[in-house]
């Protein structure tokens, strides 16, 4: 997506390395995904819900 | 693409056709897993003559840093024609290193791979979006 939109950019980050933000966003399963510090993602989705759910966090 | 094995891995890093940057920020103090992920950048490098690292400190280089947006180490942004936003924190094991491998594929081809309609609904955003994905190595 971050390829796509040049507002977009994506890290990934390795939960065991970063307790701190594992606490912060509460992550207790991988993968989870956290759009704008708000939207949440819990595990891997089809590409098409994927989207829809990350573009919810500017709905 | 879903490069597995590290055969494939391999395949893909070689197979690349057009030069992607690896721009590592590592620490000297308080970083256990730098000198691993300088490791694997450095292997994934000798893999494919399209592909380079640049090291930078994150406490020196505070420049370059703010520049990427880094703030933590070990820390890769992966960087073609231009810097799409793409970053890796921690050493990239396992499931991390085949996404690491995907992320230069894409961002060498600079084809996102995403269906048109993906596509259509991406290209409306008019404002940021942060992705963060929470993974582990197995």
């Amino acid at each position: 997506m971050a390829l796509e939109s040049a507002y977009i950019t994506a890290s990934a980050i390795a939960a065991v390395e970063y307790p701190d933000l594992v606490h912060q966003y509460r992550v207790t399963g991988v993968p989870k995904t956290v759009v704008n510090d708000r939207t949440e993602i819990l595990g891997a989705e089809p590409e098409a819900s994927f989207v829809a759910h990350v573009l919810e966090s500017i709905a | 693409m879903n490069a597995r094995t590290s055969a494939d891995l391999e395949a893909v890093l070689t197979s690349l056709e057009a030069p992607v940057r690896l721009v590592f920020f590592t620490q000297t103090f308080g970083c256990d897993s730098c000198l691993s992920a300088r490791r694997i950048v450095d292997r994934i490098a000798s893999l494919s003559d399209h592909v380079t690292v640049e090291e930078f400190n994150l406490v020196l280089d505070t420049d370059q840093a703010a520049a990427y947006g880094v703030q933590r180490a070990p820390a890769i942004a992966v960087v073609g024609e231009t810097d799409v936003g793409i970053r890796f924190y921690g050493a990239p094991e396992g499931h991390e290193l085949v996404s690491l491998v995907d992320a230069i594929a894409l961002v060498s081809s600079a084809d996102s791979g995403l269906s048109d309609d993906s596509r259509a609904r991406i290209a409306a955003v008019d404002q940021p979006i942060h992705i963060q994905v929470f993974a582990t190595p197995t």
